[in-house]
């Protein structure tokens, strides 16, 4: 079928035939499946929403750099110990089998991105993902050695001079030292921070931290130096989610068309109205600011990342035209249709799904806060031992061998006592004491007895009882005694 | 790296190969080169369902460019590692290969660790924490599976921790059990001591040798018929570690307690392995693992 000719011109008479909407065919032209990427050269902006961006990148970049250099006691404070299988943060010491607080965090992080999303778009995009914030450091070293807007665009379209030359490598040394940095930090996260700076000094770093270094440091220099917005555009899911997340009641970044149209430039101090003009003058700054390069007037779209800067350029143009503020607004689809005021917005936040979303993340959070204070630091493994079944020792006691895993998450040694309870007359061998040196973990071979013929065949439920000697603190572990035929 | 029975299924998977990359470079190819209509409104002109229109939202330039990076990785991979059917690859790499290098770096890396163990006797060996902490890793590794994790053994496995030994408890004596395995043979002797009622009279003769519960009436009888067995076990039943026979006199039993465990024995006999170890542990190891074998039935005294 020629897919070029008007739609309406092919379509089916007769009785029957389904409605078809026709479409008015206007010139078509031929484009091509794939196109070359138009380099966005966002203008910058000064208003509220500006401000809290950059408060936003100085808050998560001053945790993200600062953080790991913070000590605790003779540690750092937060450090993620790969290699020897042990997280570290503040007070707690994570083993491996402490992996459901993880899967917490992360339904935690998604509830909470639902939650946000649902009131008032997507914040996390606009302000605080690394790609945003990193951009927008990125694109801040751009201004600040290229110039504006118009001084860059002029910069790139002209031919290669020493100034530019200079400009160009400049701009490209900061930006390699930023991501190196990032890198850097990023992996300090995984090794103390100060003996890895210690090995880059001494030129003694480890293979893998080199490779993660320059690794993260590269991803952060393209993503945030070329790609920009390409990779929210391209790469990422959020955006193509969001419509699962968005309601009629969602504050979104948003253009009111009733007020704006029809848009057309004109000299200041002429009332609109009475050239039938609505208030926009069409000076086209909301989409100069914009980081993604859409126009917000054409309504959401799946590019807008939420960051409210064209919110910021429409403003200030409006001030300049002595109109009222707030052309382009947050608002929601139900607040713009109806011309609802904030306190009717307000009302509508508390909408079931919002609060649903709330019940369960408080819960969630609640849950795992109070998980992680009541939490025990002393686990243990019971494992009984894979090659013997049972065996008959010398005095007619039967026996089962156990390997014990005590794991000390505390960070001082520990003495530890095994007891076992369960089956009347079962005794423990060797009734020693075991010492676990400072968050470590060892396996020790346990021996369980009963007087033979004591209990009948079978297999038998036993608990055993690891007590620490000076904290008191106790665990009690399932496992099975097995009595042979 | 060739696990095919014939040559067909390696060239069908590398013709597979081979066809699925040309595939992606033809599509590639097609698509960056096909041109579709676009209206004013930006949309194809295509409509279904009544009213839904496809807009036209091209992908950019470099996506195509990651895909061909895509498959000069391919081609470049291919050439490298085995994958296009049993070729092998220009870098020579197996996983056993990869298993063997591994093996060897880590045998380099830990000659030091042992060398430090080379000169010191084994007895010294046995009161070292840093060495035992290895000696137990191997154990683990390599006689946890039969003897226990506990070295105490079961039914048919010796324990390791008392002072029982059936071919000697000396640490020269272990490095040597370790090294080529020992086999243990009982012969079935039944036919040697007569009728099942001699069999039973004889296990209650030896039940008698360790003091343990017996009819004293059929231990008398079966003493005559104990000759045959004191070959091996020697007279009194105390055991010969020159031939790995076990010790009949204590309360040790290694097969089995009771009248009927040893009747079993007389009649059926027993053929007993432990592998020899040679082929899949150092020397170096062996001495380590034997010191830490020996420690067990000789704990360090207070000082």
């Amino acid at each position: 079928m020629d897919s070029s000719a008007p739609v309406s011109a092919s379509a089916p008479a007769g009785p029957g035939a389904r409605k078809i909407i026709p479409i008015a065919a206007a010139e078509s032209e031929s484009v091509g499946l794939y196109e070359a990427s138009k380099k966005i050269y966002p203008r910058t902006v000064r208003g509220m929403f500006a401000r809290w961006r950059w408060a936003m990148v100085f808050l998560t970049q001053l945790v993200f750099y600062g953080l790991p250099w913070a000590q605790w006691g003779e540690r750092q404070l937060v450090l993620f110990d790969l290699a020897a299988r042990r997280f570290y943060i503040f007070g707690l010491v994570l083993y491996p089998q402490d992996l459901i607080y993880l899967s917490g965090l992360l339904v935690v992080s998604a509830l909470a991105l639902f939650l946000f999303t649902a009131v008032a778009g997507r914040l996390w995009c606009g302000y605080a993902c690394p790609q945003t914030v990193y951009t927008e450091i990125f694109m801040w070293v751009e201004h600040r050695i290229e110039g504006n807007r118009t001084a860059r665009m002029r910069l790139d379209a002209e031919s290669m001079s020493l100034e530019k030359l200079v400009k160009k490598w400049f701009k490209h040394l900061v930006w390699i030292g930023i991501a190196m940095w990032t890198g850097f930090t990023f992996v300090g996260y995984f090794t103390p921070i100060r003996e890895l700076g210690m090995a880059f000094l001494q030129t003694r770093m480890g293979s893998w931290e080199v490779f993660w270094v320059f690794f993260y440091g590269f991803a952060t220099y393209g993503n945030a130096g070329f790609m920009r917005e390409q990779v929210c555009k391209y790469m990422c899911p959020y955006a193509r989610f969001q419509s699962a997340m968005f309601d009629r009641d969602t504050l979104i970044v948003t253009y009111d068309p009733k007020r704006g149209e029809p848009r057309a430039p004109r000299r200041k101090g002429i009332d609109p109205r009475s050239m039938a003009l609505g208030d926009c003058i069409d000076c086209g700054l909301c989409v100069q600011v914009c980081p993604t390069g859409i126009d917000i007037r054409k309504g959401l779209q799946y590019e807008c990342i939420g960051c409210g800067l064209c919110v910021d350029a429409c403003d200030t143009v409006m001030q300049k035209m002595a109109y009222a503020p707030r052309l382009i607004r947050y608002d929601t689809q139900n607040g713009m249709e109806a011309g609802w005021t904030r306190r009717q917005l307000v009302r509508r936040v508390l909408r079931p799904r919002v609060l649903v979303y709330t019940a369960i993340l408080s819960l969630l959070v609640l849950g795992l806060l109070a998980s992680l204070v009541t939490r025990t630091p002393l686990k243990v493994d019971v494992v009984r031992d894979r090659a013997s079944l049972a065996r008959i020792v010398e005095g007619g006691r039967l026996e089962n061998v156990y390997r014990l895993q005590i794991m000390n998450a505390t960070e001082e040694a520990r003495d530890y006592r095994i007891a076992a309870h369960g089956i009347e007359g079962l005794s423990v061998s060797p009734d020693e004491r075991i010492t676990i040196g400072p968050a470590q973990s060892r396996w020790v071979a346990v021996r369980l007895q009963v007087p033979y013929g004591a209990v009948p065949a079978g297999s038998h439920t036993v608990h055993f009882d690891i007590r620490e000697e000076r904290g008191g603190i106790q665990v009690s572990e399932k496992a099975a005694f097995l009595v042979p035929r | 790296m060739s696990d095919f029975v014939n040559n067909f299924w390696s060239n069908y998977i590398a013709a597979g190969t081979v066809l699925s990359i040309l595939g992606c470079m033809l599509l590639l190819w097609l698509t960056a080169r096909k041109r579709v209509p676009s209206d004013a409104d930006n949309t194809t002109g295509h409509v279904w369902d009544e009213d839904l229109r496809e807009a036209n939202n091209p992908l950019p330039m470099w996506w195509i460019g990651l895909f061909v990076l895509t498959i000069f990785f391919a081609v470049g991979y291919l050439v490298v590692f085995p994958g296009l059917g049993s070729f092998s690859g220009q870098a020579n790499w197996s996983t056993r290969s990869e298993y063997e290098e591994d093996v060897a770096k880590a045998t380099k890396a830990l000659a030091p660790v042992y060398a430090s163990y080379a000169s010191m006797p084994m007895e010294d060996i046995a009161r070292e924490p840093k060495a035992m902490a290895i000696g137990e890793r191997l154990f683990m590794n390599n006689c946890s599976q039969c003897h226990g994790s506990d070295a105490r053994g079961s039914k048919g496995f010796p324990n390791l921790t008392d002072k029982d030994w059936l071919h000697g408890g000396a640490p020269e004596k272990i490095v040597e059990t370790i090294t080529k395995g020992r086999v243990g043979v009982m012969p079935p002797m039944a036919v040697a001591v007569g009728s099942q009622d001699d069999v039973k009279n004889l296990a209650n003769y030896v039940l008698s040798l360790s003091g343990a519960p017996h009819d004293s009436v059929r231990a008398g009888l079966g003493k005559s018929k104990f000759t045959v067995c004191a070959a091996c076990h020697g007279i009194g039943g105390v055991g010969n570690q020159a031939v790995g026979a076990p010790n009949l006199s204590d309360k040790i039993w290694l097969h089995g307690y009771g009248e009927a465990a040893i009747m079993q024995m007389v009649n059926a006999g027993k053929h007993n392995e432990m592998p020899a170890q040679e082929g899949r542990l150092t020397e170096a190891q062996i001495k380590l693992l034997a010191s830490y074998v020996w420690g067990f039935s000789n704990p360090a005294t207070g000082p």
